[in-house]
C-alpha cells in the first residue's frame, strides 16, 4: 500500500463493506494478490493464473474461438432486444420484422447486428475447427474437448437454421419447407420427426412457434451449457495447445 | 451397496440379499419407472392432437369441364386436375424432390419444377431428375350431378382415374 497512493474517495470506496464483499483480495501489487484476482472471481476462475506468452500471439490461434464466443454474446444481447418487439405468430411475425426495420429507433441496427453476428458465429466456428485440426490441437489430452466442440458446432448450425424461419418471409418459408422435406426422407423416423418439428403437416403457425421456442430458449441453453464445459476443459487440459503444464510440486490432482 | 459389517448380521447364503439391498433395488426401479413415465408424457405432450389446418378437401368444378387433354392448375390448393384418357384425376403439384411448387410448361405438354429442374409428364411420371418419385395422385369423388371433390390428404395409386 505504501507505493500506492489512494485518493480519499477511492479509499472510502475500497474500504466500504460492499466493495470488500465483492473484491476480497488486496491491491494487486504482489504475485499472490495478482493470482487471487483471477481465482477469487467467478468469471475468471477457469482462467489459469499464468499463461504462456506465445499462446496469446495472434498467429497461434488467430483468436477464432474468442471471436466466435464474442459473436455468441452479441447474439444473446441483440436477440433479447429483438424479443421485445417480435411476436411469433403468422399474422404478426413479418410485420414486426418490418417494424423493427423501418419504425423502431435503432431497430434496423440491432436486427442487422444479430444477422451479421450470426453469420460471423457460424463462419468463426468452422474456421476455429479448421485451425484446431491443422494445429493438431485436438490430440490427447484434448480429444474430449474436440467432441464437445463438434456438439457446439451442431448447436450453432441448428440455432442458425431455427432463426431462419422467424421473419416469416418467402426465404424463411421455403427454406424451412425444403429443410423439413429433407428430414422427412430419413428412414423410419423421418415422417414423425417432421410432424414433431412442424407441430403439424404444413409449415404454419405451430411450426413458427416451435422454432421460436427452440431458437430463443432450448438451443441457447444447450449452447451455454456446452460452452462452459468447452472453456473449462481448455483450462484443465493446459491451455489451447501444446503439452499440458507439468504439475507444480505442491499442486493436487484436480 | 452400503455394507455395514456388524457382528450380529446373519451370514447370507448365495442368492440371498439384505433388506437394504432389496429396498435399494426397489427404490432405483421406482426412479427408472418414474423417469420413463415422465419421458413418455413429454413425448406425448409434444405431439399435437388437434390441428387447426385448412381443410384438405375442396370442390373442383364439374366433370364436364374436364374433357380429355385438359390440365387445370389450382394454384391455391397446389393441385393439377387433369382430364386423362381413362377419366378425370387429380395430382399434387408439390415436387417430390424438396417440396417446391411445379408448373405446367406451355408448348412442351409437361410439368416442370422451377427449383432444381425436375420434369414430369402429364401423368406425373418423372421424365427428368432430381425428383425421386412421381407426383402422387389424389382422391377425386363425384356426386350424382358430376361435381368433383378432391381430397389432398388421400393419396391413391397411379392410374386410378375417375371414370364417369
Amino acid at each position: 500500500m505504501s507505493s500506492f497512493q489512494l485518493s480519499a474517495l477511492g479509499a472510502l470506496i475500497r474500504n466500504s463493506a460492499v466493495y470488500r464483499s465483492i473484491i476480497r483480495h488486496g491491491v494487486a501489487n504482489t504475485n499472490r494478490n495478482r493470482s487471487l484476482v483471477v481465482f477469487e472471481n467467478l468469471f475468471l476462475h477457469v482462467h489459469p493464473v499464468k499463461v504462456r506468452e506465445k499462446t496469446l500471439k495472434f498467429s497461434h490461434t488467430y483468436w477464432l474461438g474468442g471471436i466466435t464466443l464474442v459473436a455468441s454474446f452479441v447474439l444473446i444481447v441483440t436477440g433479447i432486444f429483438l424479443m421485445f418487439y417480435y411476436h411469433p405468430s403468422v399474422p404478426q411475425a413479418y410485420r414486426d420484422m418490418k417494424e423493427l426495420m423501418f419504425v423502431v429507433d435503432n431497430g434496423v441496427f440491432y436486427r442487422n447486428m444479430h444477422r451479421w453476428a450470426a453469420h460471423l458465429m457460424v463462419f468463426g466456428a468452422l474456421l476455429h475447427m479448421l485451425r484446431v485440426f491443422y494445429h493438431r490441437a485436438y490430440k490427447p489430452p484434448r480429444q474430449f474437448n474436440w467432441v464437445v466442440g463438434v456438439i457446439l458446432l451442431l448447436v450453432t448450425l441448428l440455432l442458425s437454421y431455427t432463426g431462419y424461419l422467424l421473419p416469416w418471409d418467402q426465404l424463411a418459408f421455403w427454406g424451412v419447407s425444403v429443410g423439413t422435406n429433407m428430414a422427412k426422407e430419413a428412414p423410419l423416423v423421418g415422417k414423425p420427426l417432421r410432424f414433431l418439428m412442424l407441430g403439424g403437416n404444413i409449415v404454419s403457425e405451430n411450426a413458427l412457434l416451435r422454432f421460436y421456442v427452440l431458437h430463443c430458449v432450448v438451443l441457447p441453453t444447450v449452447l451455454l451449457l456446452f460452452l462452459s464445459v468447452h472453456i473449462w476443459r481448455i483450462r484443465k487440459d493446459g491451455g489451447v495447445q501444446g503439452p499440458p503444464e507439468k504439475d507444480a510440486s505442491d499442486e493436487v490432482e484436480p | 451397496m452400503l455394507d455395514e459389517t456388524a457382528d450380529s448380521l446373519p451370514e447370507l447364503t448365495p442368492g440371498e440379499e439384505t433388506r437394504r439391498q432389496f429396498l435399494t433395488k426397489v427404490g432405483l426401479g421406482a426412479c427408472v419407472m418414474t423417469g420413463l413415465g415422465a419421458a413418455l408424457t413429454v413425448a406425448d405432450y409434444l405431439e399435437p392432437k388437434v390441428l387447426f389446418e385448412p381443410p384438405t378437401s375442396f370442390r373442383a368444378g364439374n366433370v364436364a369441364d374436364f374433357p380429355e387433354g385438359t390440365v387445370r392448375f389450382n394454384q391455391e390448393q397446389k393441385v393439377y386436375i387433369v382430364g386423362g384418357a381413362a377419366g378425370v384425376f387429380a395430382m399434387s403439384a408439390v415436387c417430390t424432390h424438396l417440396g417446391c411448387i411445379t408448373r405446367p410448361v406451355s408448348g412442351e405438354g409437361g410439368i416442370a419444377c422451377p427449383c432444381h429442374g425436375s420434369k414430369f409428364d402429364l401423368e406425373g411420371n418423372v421424365t427428368h431428375g432430381p425428383a425421386p418419385h412421381p407426383l402422387p395422385w389424389l382422391e377425386v369423388k363425384a356426386d350424382a350431378a358430376g361435381n368433383l371433390t378432391v381430397d389432398t390428404s388421400v393419396v391413391i395409386p397411379h392410374g386410378k382415374a375417375l371414370k364417369v
